[in-house]
């Protein structure tokens, strides 16, 4: 069994329950398992606008706590997990930044020594659980579903730093969700950004964004979105509901978590991995599944 | 009478300072509406509030909130054992000995009889919860110097809650230990109760004290001859045993009488006895009449603003409850910092010297604030800088050994000061996005005013921006033009820029606009092009730092390799400590 320090950050416990609790009933069923470190704080991500240093010091404290423990971390987030590798990156490149840091870091009794590995879930299930021992867990199946998979900027971009896919045309994450029997469309916006970095900052801005990808999406013929980033699916479900009223769209393009996706193919419970909790309602992917094992035997009868 | 009258004193202070402090509840406010709401109105949803739960089953909710919260502090327990043990030993012990000891007329005596303060197991218990008292101040010492916890701060409040609870215990203990050596209350003792006149007989009864009591007496020395302690024995039991168990079992008392025997004499004839009888009873009547301006008035504010969060449920408060809650809570603060240490962005506090990061800090001037004092322009700077920044995780809502609902708190005090017109450069991050998202949710005035204001405040500081047609010279205006604007060495590429703007071109923010330039002022190869040479006006004045979404689709694509989002992010960083130093 595969450890690993759960790094959630902020957003998730405080306002995506059913991000974290689907993740974890995911990841359980694919037998990895999770630590939790209560001392992680902010990832740095929010405060890069305001002082590099800052920024430095919070990615940090994160690894050198998950060093301190012996582990790797794993991120469900996008702009974590881009933020963290950055850091990690800079502080490797840098050695009187790492000595700053390590001066600051040494209060607390710890120490950045570089070793933690910084993984994104989405890298973790193609990278090292792997689509075949995914498949073998696979009970029911998609059929005919059509998601427009959306990858969320800070994993793809900078692409020497996050090296997580090809940043041009990355694949990883459409295979991910055509493991489920759902297909991955092709759609022209499909890996810009969803808007949410200027939230709260240029609205106005930030919204004209979500909106062309949401009208990219339904072009495409996409009946759900997937995602794997909390800021991405905020945006895309709390937001895009308000934009319903705001922007006066007739029908919503509805965001799924890739773990809910997953997690109701591996065969888990819908209220174990919280969908009705989601604003935008996705209760409908369940009539798109089918179960693997009697799809068999009719089969079977069949011949 | 000297008891009386400062009992009286002390009481008739306590009980003004509670409804003081009481009514401060009702005339408080933190709230984003501007509606007025009377402090007689928002009494009269209190009461209403309360009489509602109370006569519902909500009742068995606050029971259960009462045994397992208030009484047992299971939220303390989740959190921190060691605290839990500590808080526990000096709550318990101190009721214990409110109950027993200092309320012993009321109630021990009516629960026991015969009851006398010398008898066992009274003797005993006394000793015992003075005891448990000072370990857990013991550990309280041990966690705030020894321990150091990160972030941890130490405030006034702390420490003379720390030493009056000393002083009262400590000057119980000597009190007793005093009295058990005393040659002249054992002499008055012996007059008033034991009839006795015959020196033989007094010299036997004084002898055996001496000897199993450790009464330090002006004529007699040990040893002393079996038959006088005989006597003496048989006097003891019939004049003096009935109220007096044996000292041993005041064991703390005991062993400081035993400790400090040897100067015995001296310290009666001083009559220290009754100087620290006066030090114990000031102490605690003093302790009585500050209460309620003390951090002790927790026990009653955090018992409240335990029950009330675990009955209020936040969308069904109605708003004038709300407030009133916010201003219980502010009171309900222990200062015990489990906020600060489970905060997600306390570590900013070693880069960013500002206490008011820390939640834990942020309440004592969010009571000024609330209180209508007045707090000086800096000081709201601070607080403003304080409360912004902040994830609004929730998780020192969530570990508040009190419940108070710190992020409905921060949520509005960060609103209410950003009306007041100081810039706040922090809501240019994404430090926004909540504020963003509860724009949504709660109708927030000027909600575009804060961030237009600190855009116009850093444009303010870019002469260059307004004079768009003056021709800039070629010859250098300062030795940072051809050198850039100092930059980390990881955003320094900018200068290899040869102006192709593929950066521009795959900006979905400047895709986003019919006239990009209008919109944005210098778009990103611009702006690369404008660090080049120094130009900082243009570079931080133009909207399209502020709008970039850093998606890295500029730093993917550039042929060059200029890492043009870690520029544009270092740019912001430089801007905000432009604009600072220039307005300090």
């Amino acid at each position: 069994m595969t450890e690993f320090a759960f790094f959630i950050g902020c957003q998730i416990p405080a306002r995506l329950n059913q991000y974290e609790s689907s993740a974890r009933a995911v990841l359980n069923r694919l037998g990895v398992e999770l630590i939790d470190i209560r001392e992680f704080n902010c990832c740095g991500y929010p405060l890069r606008n305001i002082d590099f240093k800052v920024f430095l010091l919070s990615s940090a404290r994160n690894i050198a706590w998950a060093e301190k423990k012996g582990l790797d971390l794993l991120t469900l987030c996008q702009c974590c997990y881009g933020t963290l590798k950055k850091a990690d990156s800079i502080i490797k490149e840098y050695p009187s930044l790492k000595e700053e840091v390590n001066q600051i870091l040494k209060k607390e009794g710890l120490r950045y020594y570089g070793r933690a590995k910084i993984k994104h879930f989405l890298s973790l299930f193609y990278r090292e659980i792997g689509l075949d021992r995914i498949k073998e867990k696979i009970v029911r199946k998609y059929r005919g579903l059509r998601v427009a998979t959306h990858y969320g900027c800070h994993v793809l971009r900078p692409s020497q730093v996050v090296e997580f896919d090809n940043p041009i045309h990355p694949s990883l994450f459409d295979q991910l969700v055509e493991v489920t029997g759902a297909e991955s469309i092709d759609w022209q916006m499909k890996l810009e950004c969803c808007g949410a970095p200027l939230l709260g900052m240029n609205d106005e801005l930030s919204m004209d964004l979500t909106l062309k990808k949401l009208q990219s999406g339904r072009e495409g013929g996409a009946e759900f979105l997937c995602v794997a980033c909390p800021y991405c699916h905020l945006q895309f479900d709390k937001v895009q509901k308000r934009m319903l009223t705001q922007r006066g769209l007739n029908h919503p393009l509805p965001s799924i978590l890739y773990p809910q996706l997953l997690g109701l193919s591996l065969g888990i419970e819908g209220k174990n991995l919280g969908l009705e909790m989601n604003e935008i309602p996705i209760l409908a992917i369940e009539s798109a599944l089918y179960d693997l094992h009697r799809e068999g035997e009719k089969e079977d009868e069949s011949k | 009478m000297f008891f009386k009258f400062s009992l009286s004193l002390s009481l008739i202070i306590f009980f003004l300072g509670l409804l003081y402090k009481i009514s401060n509840w009702f005339r408080y406010k933190i709230g984003i509406q501007e509606v007025e709401i009377s402090a007689s109105r928002r009494f009269i949803f209190a009461i209403q509030g309360i009489l509602s739960t109370l006569f519902s089953p909500r009742i068995l909710i606050l029971l259960k909130s009462l045994i397992l919260e208030v009484i047992l502090q299971f939220r303390i327990l989740r959190e921190d054992t060691l605290r839990w043990v500590m808080h526990m030993l000096i709550y318990g012990g101190f009721t214990l000995l409110l109950l027993m000891h200092a309320m012993d007329k009321l109630i021990t005596a009516k629960l026991f009889v015969p009851y006398y303060s010398t008898l066992y197991p009274f003797l005993f218990l006394r000793d015992l919860f003075g005891i448990l008292v000072l370990i857990g101040i013991g550990l309280a010492l041990y966690r705030r110097f020894i321990l150091k916890l990160p972030r941890l701060k130490t405030n006034r409040m702390d420490l003379y809650a720390i030493l009056l609870v000393i002083v009262i215990i400590l000057s119980g203990i000597f009190l007793e230990a005093t009295k058990m050596i005393g040659y002249s209350d054992y002499k008055r003792m012996v007059e008033e109760y034991s009839g006795l006149s015959d020196p033989e007989e007094l010299r036997a009864l004084e002898a055996y004290w001496v000897k199993e009591f450790g009464t330090v007496s002006p004529n007699l020395r040990e040893p002393f001859d079996g038959k006088l302690l005989d006597k003496g024995k048989e006097l003891h039991q019939s004049s003096c045993a009935e109220c007096h168990s044996k000292y041993q079992w005041a064991f703390v008392g005991y062993g400081t009488a035993r400790l400090i025997r040897p100067v015995g004499t001296g310290i009666d004839r001083a009559q220290i006895p009754l100087f620290l009888w006066y030090v114990h009873l000031l102490a605690c009547f003093g302790g009585l009449a500050y209460l309620p301006f003390s951090k002790m008035f927790h026990l009653l504010s955090s018992a409240l603003s335990l029950l009330v969060n675990s009955v209020a449920e936040k969308k069904r408060l109605s708003e004038p409850n709300r407030m009133t809650r916010r201003a219980l809570e502010l009171d309900a603060c222990t200062h015990c910092g489990t906020c600060t240490l489970r905060c997600s962005v306390a570590q900013t506090y070693e880069e960013i010297q500002n206490t008011h990061i820390l939640p834990s800090e942020k309440i004592a001037a969010i009571r000024i604030l609330a209180s209508q004092k007045r707090l000086s322009e800096e000081e709201l700077r601070r607080l403003q800088e304080g409360v912004y920044l902040c994830t609004n995780c929730y998780r020192c809502t969530v570990v508040c050994p009190v419940g108070i609902d710190l992020q409905d708190l921060w949520f509005n005090v960060r609103e209410m000061l950003l009306q007041k017109g100081f810039p706040e450069y922090l809501v240019l991050s994404p430090l926004s996005y909540y504020r963003g998202l509860m724009k949504g949710e709660t109708l927030l005035n000027d909600y575009q005013t804060p961030l237009l204001r600190a855009r116009e405040a850093i444009l303010a500081q870019c002469g260059l921006m307004k004079e768009k047609e003056r021709v800039i010279p070629l010859t250098p205006p300062d030795s940072q033009f051809q050198t850039g604007l100092g930059l980390s060495a990881q955003a320094k590429n900018f200068s290899v820029c040869f102006g192709c703007q593929t950066c521009t071109i795959v900006c979905p923010v400047v895709a986003n606009y019919e006239n990009p330039q209008e919109a944005l002022g210098l778009l990103p190869h611009q702006i690369m092009h404008a660090t080049g040479l120094g130009l900082r006006d243009l570079a931080f004045g133009s909207n399209m730092l502020w709008d970039c979404l850093t998606c890295y689709q500029c730093q993917e694509q550039c042929p060059q390799g200029v890492a043009v989002t870690d520029v544009l992010y270092e740019l912001k960083n430089l801007a905000i400590r432009y604009v600072r130093e220039k307005r300090a």
